[in-house]
């Protein structure tokens, strides 16, 4: 857990730059630094977090995330976690749990978001990612490449969102303007599940 | 202490949910109960789950709350806070789909009135098209 919390922090603070650019071409220019502010709360309760049960560990920073993020990606994020979190709560942690659980979050984004796949958000990266996972699970696909088949779906999507018309969100002001640039959101999503994919290499190499 | 409907003001700008303040007590004086917030964590532009939640507590009442907010994160962030309440409060609370500064006018003078929570929202929803 501990591992994973530094690698989503680092990457989101070593990509704030990135962020906010993406975000300034379509939206507000805030989820570069919005990010930033949400993840290094996470980092600073990395101890506290690491000595919970992982779900317990996801719901408690789904909620720091929602309080320090300021941004609407502060309650999306936030619910990803925190859904995830009430869905694996008191179960063993096996792989199907794990499919279930990001399955609980995409769905608990989808709802607060009032959102769907195709409307140049988060959600680009992260439902293809949930098909990815589910697909490899289901199909009793070894660790490595499933994390391949993850990663590519994350890459896969987030490069789909770019030629995408924005109907959610300040990106949905700039009408057809929004064609043609990564969504910041979707940029997002695919640094953090890249950063946990490499955790678990890391893992299974060591 | 009066028992209307009380108005909320969640802003991405601290200086726009203070003026709109403004211009809601200028119309209602101290028949509704309001509060505002405004700004993300660190002060910058942006909205706090915290201090929406902090805001709507400080307001509420059984008559209820209108919250009028500004942009998507505005929304996104009271609709969070409002799943926060007390199972009880949380119907009782509402996100009016209305222009923030129109809508928290409308809302207060409806409020004043002595109407309850439908009639405050659907007031201030006329504003939108």
């Amino acid at each position: 857990m501990a591992h994973l919390i530094e690698a989503m922090a680092g990457t989101i603070d070593a990509h704030v730059e990135l962020l906010t650019g993406l975000d300034q071409a379509i939206g507000d220019g805030d989820h570069g630094l919005n990010m930033k502010r949400g993840f290094a709360a996470i980092h600073e309760a990395a101890e506290e977090l690491a000595a919970l049960a992982p779900p317990e560990a996801l719901l408690k920073a789904g909620l720091i995330l929602v309080s320090k993020v300021g941004g609407a990606s502060g309650p999306l994020y936030g619910s990803l976690f925190m859904a995830m979190g009430k869905s694996g709560a008191g179960r063993t942690l096996d792989r199907a749990t794990v499919v279930n659980m990001l399955a609980d979050g995409v769905a608990a984004i989808k709802k607060r978001g009032k959102s769907e796949a195709g409307e140049k958000t988060m959600l680009e990266v992260l439902v293809p990612v949930l098909a990815a996972l589910s697909d490899g699970v289901a199909n009793d696909v070894r660790l490595a490449p499933l994390l391949d088949q993850v990663r590519q779906a994350a890459r896969g999507g987030l490069e789909a969102s770019r030629p995408l018309l924005a109907t959610k969100g300040r990106a949905s002001f700039l009408g057809d303007r929004s064609i043609g640039h990564l969504d910041p959101g979707a940029q997002s999503s695919y640094l953090l599940v890249d950063a946990v994919c490499n955790v678990f290499e890391e893992g299974a190499t060591q | 202490m009066n028992n209307n409907v009380a108005i909320v003001i969640v802003s991405h700008s601290i200086d726009v949910a203070k003026g709109t303040a403004d211009m809601v007590r200028q119309m209602v004086g101290d028949e509704v109960r309001v509060a505002w917030c405004g700004g993300n964590p660190d002060g910058g532009l942006g909205t706090s789950m915290p201090d929406i939640k902090r805001c709507i507590e400080t307001v509420y009442g059984p008559r209820g709350v209108a919250v009028l907010v500004d942009l998507g994160g505005a929304e996104t962030n009271s609709e969070m806070a409002i799943e926060m309440l007390p199972g009880q409060w949380q119907q009782n609370v509402v996100i009016c789909n209305a222009p923030i500064v129109e809508g928290a006018v409308m809302a207060a003078t409806e409020a004043a009135g002595g109407s309850d929570l439908a009639k405050v929202r659907a007031t201030a929803e006329e504003l939108s098209p």
